[in-house]
């Protein structure tokens, strides 16, 4: 069953890509909740930052939207499923249409360039193609495309361990733009990077998802970036959302209910 | 008062360590006293030495009359082809095996199952289970493949396993999170994590088979094994003297190509 049949139940739109959130809940010990009972509705396009703390929740909220993390209670409605609730082969058919990009970059090292593209596309290619390295002639050739289009089209048959931190993201970066998704999760894509290459994958992931208007939830550290590149942003501390609103509103004393202390604001 | 004034005599660089010391000499008077036991005296290894030099003698010079180098060929050829299609069968079934052992990857029953296998097949030497598959499926080649097939399984499939154990999850997760099924999964975000020391386990199983085929040969597992062991029954020292020196020539060039093979696929 898919959006365009059964709809979205809450903005009552159809075959849109926006994202429910009600009453997420994740306690990694009995107890001791880490998000506590989060509720949010994300527009099926633009950028969301979600700010704050280490350690407040934000990778885990993230990290729940496509199961990498089991959450404990609540829905995540998306594309007019319950998210929380799939498991199996309908888990997996519903984060095809999910792009991640990762802190660490996450590509699998000893494969080269063109094939961490191409791991885009898993969801989709029969597992003996895999096998033999037989993709479909059009995937080889969008993840060509993709690669021109992030700038390492020279690097397609280089093994991903020898490319720097920078270009490593823009591969992660069209890896989960292969698959074509409805949404792009980025979790901390540049707190491994410099002031500059952060700007720039930055400005790649905006512009790629942009004209391709797929929604994108990042949640960055970085509130610079997050007022410079983002549409929307979301503060959390201690599991819970504080702020919720445009850049232009994000005001110092948010971020003082952010992040507490005063000293680094000045 | 400074610290330097303190008499030295009450800071003790190295402490002694009873326990070690006790358990050394507890050591040193159980093994005085097992050689008691067992009969070991200087007159019996003096007339040994003598008995060992007449053996010697009589290996001199070795035969290499036509008929004995057939038999040596026979043998040789056998052992060979025990060694390599123990190893081949044993390498394709480790990998699976080895997988379904890796507590990150298989769920927990299935891996203590496969763990409980894999300890199984270790318990016992190869010449032991090579003496019970003598027993099951008669004198001859198959024995002796069965029994090497297993020690292969043991070694290479514990090794493996914990290979899988130790990659990195976070490259798995980024191809678990394009919603690829599980074999997917495997082949594009496992093995290439593990593929370059399963080659090198398999190089040095390849060796270490060599060597054993000679061995289960000794039990009635077929091969240069059943050859040695008829010569020595008929008193032909001399032609044991020739598989001998043929079976070092064997494992020199055998070890000379693992590690050729090793170094190929690194």
């Amino acid at each position: 069953m898919d959006a365009s049949t059964r709809g979205n139940p809450v903005t009552g739109r159809s075959s849109d890509r926006s994202l429910v959130i009600r009453n997420l809940r994740k306690e990694y010990r009995a107890g001791a909740p880490v998000l506590k009972d989060v509720s949010l509705e994300i527009e099926g396009r633009g950028m969301t930052a979600i700010i704050g703390p280490s350690g407040t929740g934000k990778s885990t909220l993230v990290r729940c939207i496509n199961r990498l993390v089991e959450p404990t209670a609540g829905e995540i409605l998306f594309r007019g499923q319950d998210l929380v609730r799939l498991t199996g082969p309908e888990l997996r058919r519903a984060r095809r249409h999910i792009g991640m990009v990762f802190q660490e970059y996450n590509l699998v090292e000893r494969l080269s360039v063109i094939e961490n593209v191409l791991c885009g596309r898993l969801g989709y290619v029969p597992v003996w193609r895999t096998w033999l390295r037989r993709f479909p002639a059009g995937d080889v050739e969008r993840a060509f495309q993709l690669l021109d289009a992030v700038g390492l089209g020279e690097f397609a048959t280089q093994r991903a361990d020898q490319l720097s931190g920078g270009q490593r993201q823009r591969v992660g970066i069209a890896r989960a733009l292969m698959q074509e998704p409805d949404l792009i999760l980025a979790d901390e894509p540049t707190s491994s990077l410099d002031p500059k290459t952060s700007v720039e994958i930055m400005e790649l992931i905006a512009r790629r998802a942009g004209e391709r208007d797929i929604p994108v939830i990042v949640n960055i550290h970085n509130v610079e970036l997050a007022r410079r590149f983002a549409d929307r942003i979301i503060g959390m501390s201690k599991g819970e959302v504080v702020f919720d609103g445009p850049p232009g509103a994000l005001a110092d004393s948010h971020l003082l209910q952010i992040y507490g202390g005063e000293g680094w604001l000045e | 008062m400074s610290d330097a004034a303190l008499p030295s005599r009450q800071r003790v660089a190295f402490p002694p360590n009873w326990p070690a010391r006790l358990s050394l000499i507890a050591l040193a008077i159980y093994a005085v006293y097992a050689s008691t036991i067992l009969d070991i005296s200087w007159e019996r290894f003096a007339a040994g030495l003598g008995h060992g030099s007449r053996f010697i003698a009589r290996m001199f010079p070795p035969n290499v009359a036509p008929d004995k180098l057939q038999l040596l060929y026979t043998g040789m050829v056998e052992s060979l082809q025990i060694a390599i299609v123990a190893t081949a069968i044993g390498v394709a079934l480790s990998l699976p095996l080895g997988l379904a052992a890796a507590r990150n990857l298989a769920p927990l029953p299935l891996a203590w199952a496969a763990r409980a296998l894999i300890v199984l097949f270790r318990t016992f030497h190869p010449l032991i289970v090579a003496i019970l598959f003598v027993k099951a499926v008669g004198f001859g080649a198959l024995a002796g493949m069965l029994a090497l097939i297993v020690a292969s399984l043991g070694f290479l499939s514990k090794l493996v396993a914990e290979a899988v154990e130790e990659m990195s999850m976070q490259q798995v997760e980024a191809v678990r999170a394009t919603g690829s099924p599980f074999l997917s999964l495997v082949i594009m975000g496992v093995l290439p994590q593990v593929m370059a020391r399963f080659i090198g386990f398999s190089a040095y199983q390849l060796d270490s088979n060599l060597r054993n085929s000679a061995l289960v040969g000794l039990v009635g597992g077929g091969g240069i094994g059943s050859t040695l062991f008829t010569a020595f029954q008929r008193f032909d020292y001399d032609f044991v003297l020739t598989i001998v020196l043929a079976i070092i020539a064997v494992i020199m060039v055998g070890e000379v190509l693992s590690g050729w093979m090793r170094r190929l696929f690194q």
